[in-house]
């Protein structure tokens, strides 16, 4: 997969968020295969910034960060996040989020398209998290971004894809690699994300907040490739009624 | 002079720069980045950004986020 003239041959990118300690974490991400990792930015005198040992064990990890603007809500705090991320983190790289609501965490289309073409303008590499909406997918990769990143579901609600149809429509408009995130609950629904056509997945609490992040880490690995495999294997139509696997012809009359 | 780093109210020498302000909450300089009211300093030019009393510094890195 080719993300920005960037090649990542896994197609799990993982979210950092959620996990109970820095160890579990490491095991997850390397059990994951994952080569593109999400951090936030957040002040460093703060618990969730692990006093800096974050960064160092994903170096150990040999994965390339992909910063987000999480917790922003208008497009202007999200321009800005963006640009101390990239000095931070020395990546034009960008997950975008621009908030809607704190009940839901979906995206605000109209702020996100906004801050998108301001990044854009400016040389980062924008991946938007999105909503389901075909419409506002296009209308984000005409704005120059590098793919799109539409939620299945509100972020850690394991919801799954809700709205498969929507997914299908927004691979059918968009060139550009086409990522699943958010709402992803366990391994069947990264691979129905992949089956519908998304060139990858983005998991975070699915696999930080499982009983046993690293096995799960394994077992949405295996789906994403599954997925993968099964959406260009071709799959059979589906059918009202049965259609006999075993011949009929040869039946020994008893 | 005193000025408020990522919330907190700290003292600093007069003259002090924002690479000051950063060694006061920080010993790491990797991966992080500064904004002073608001506004974005690049990395390269802490030494040479004076602050003045009342300013706004935010000293941030990479935290746990999906």
């Amino acid at each position: 997969m080719r993300i920005a003239g960037v090649e990542l041959r896994s197609r799990l990118i993982l979210g950092t968020g959620g996990a109970s300690n820095l160890d579990i974490l490491e095991r997850a991400i390397k059990e994951s295969g994952s080569e593109l990792v999400t951090v936030s930015l957040r002040r460093v005198d703060t618990a969730a910034t692990m006093s800096g040992g974050l960064l160092d064990m994903l170096d150990r990890c040999g994965v390339r960060v992909l910063p987000n603007t999480a917790g922003c809500y208008t497009a202007r705090e999200a321009v800005k996040v963006a640009h101390l991320a990239r000095e931070a983190f020395e990546t034009p790289w960008v997950k975008l989020e621009v908030i809607g609501d704190e009940r839901t965490l979906l995206p605000d289309g109209v702020e996100l398209l906004r801050a998108a073409e301001e990044l854009v303008a400016d040389g980062f590499q924008v991946l938007p998290y999105t909503t389901d909406d075909p419409i506002l997918a296009r209308r984000l990769v005409d704005a120059g971004c590098a793919g799109v990143m539409p939620a299945g579901s509100p972020i850690g609600s394991g919801l799954g894809v809700s709205n498969p149809h929507h997914l299908q429509l927004i691979r059918q408009s968009v060139d550009l690699p086409v990522i699943l995130d958010a709402g992803i609950g366990t391994a069947s629904d990264a691979a129905l994300a992949m089956e519908l056509g998304c060139d990858a997945v983005m998991v975070a609490s699915a696999i930080t907040r499982a009983a046993d992040p690293v096995r799960m880490a394994a077992a949405i690995r295996h789906a994403i490739e599954a997925g993968w495999l099964a959406a260009r294997a071709g799959r059979i139509p589906r059918r009202f009624h049965a259609l006999a696997s075993t011949p009929d012809e040869g039946r020994p009359h008893l | 002079m005193k000025v408020v780093v990522n919330g907190i109210p700290q003292a600093l020498p007069d003259g002090a720069t924002v690479a000051d302000a950063v060694r006061a909450v920080t010993s790491v300089a990797r991966g992080v980045a500064v904004a002073v009211n608001g506004e974005v300093v690049p990395r390269a030019g802490w030494p040479g950004a004076a602050l003045r009393d009342g300013d706004q510094v935010e000293v941030l890195t990479a935290a746990q986020g999906g």
